[in-house]
């Protein structure tokens, strides 16, 4: 299972990387805004993206918008302080396939990958 | 400033706080920001635009900033890190974008986060909104939330 996380933090990504590995996931990339991530997504062709929204260069739904106009389909879960419920609704509808509101806990982001996960292999 | 722009904040750095650090903050009585008045030595900046506009600081002594981080990243770091001023800037995103999830009806953007770290530095907001300052209190030390922020519609934020 390969990951892609897409956050300006180096700090988010190192907690949301140490939850992955805890999962079993090992094949992690990394990507600092939306532009990186689209430079780095062709070669790592990520199993599933965790993003953030708020980023310079290229937000997180710029990216999802971009992601899926190139025909991919992975699932992607948003993990933003993006918490208001228009805004919930205007990622499902770029694409994103769940949601995490920072702050979590790594139980939440651990139940959320799985259902994802789930869903897509349904 | 209206009290509902402030209770959100209270709510939101004790939900941060307590959800990824497990540390309880204590809120103590929000004054009124004096001109001039000095800052933490570590500040978290967040800018917010839209229907409500203004600043957010989430301000630390450096002792305080350093345990803080030192439990939020998982290793001993002191403020001289390269990672350090990530850490405090994703603090004051987590606090500010939970306080504006609770302005229900508004539209409301956040900045990316600068962090400013020095004794005795000064934030300057826009000079006509009234800042105000909310005291905390945490096993790690004391450290404080400064709002500086106004509504730009008519409509108030329900309490």
């Amino acid at each position: 299972m390969k990951v892609l996380l897409v956050d300006d933090s180096k700090t988010m990504r190192n907690i949301q990387k140490g939850i992955l590995t805890q999962l079993g996931y090992g094949e992690i990339e990394e990507a600092v805004d939306g532009l990186d991530a689209l430079s780095k997504v062709g070669a790592f062709e990520p199993d599933l993206l965790l993003v953030d929204w708020n980023m310079p260069n290229m937000d997180g739904l710029s990216f999802v918008k971009k992601y899926r106009s190139m025909g991919k389909a992975n699932p992607i879960i948003m993990v933003t302080t993006e918490a208001e419920k228009m805004r919930v609704v205007e990622a499902i509808k770029a694409g994103v396939n769940n949601y995490v509101v920072k702050p979590f806990t790594p139980d939440v982001l651990s139940e959320r990958i799985k259902e994802t996960l789930a869903r897509v292999a349904a | 400033m209206n009290q509902n722009y402030i209770i959100p904040f209270m709510k939101s750095v004790q939900n941060v706080f307590e959800t990824m650090l497990q540390l309880p903050v204590q809120i103590k009585e929000p004054t009124l920001k004096h001109d001039n008045e000095p800052s933490f030595d570590v500040s978290g900046i967040i800018g917010m635009s839209g229907d409500v506009d203004g600043t957010v600081v989430l301000s630390f002594p450096t002792t305080t900033a350093e345990r803080i981080v030192s439990i939020f990243t998982g290793m001993e770091m002191t403020y001289e890190h390269d990672d350090f001023a990530d850490a405090v800037g994703e603090l004051v995103n987590m606090v500010s974008g939970g306080a504006k999830a609770q302005f229900t009806d508004k539209t409301v953007s956040i900045s990316c986060p600068s962090v400013v770290i020095g004794s005795n530095h000064q934030i300057f907001g826009q000079k006509d909104l009234t800042c105000i300052l909310i005291p905390c209190e945490s096993d790690c030390g004391e450290f404080c939330v400064e709002v500086g922020i106004r509504n730009l519609v008519t409509a108030e934020v329900p309490a």
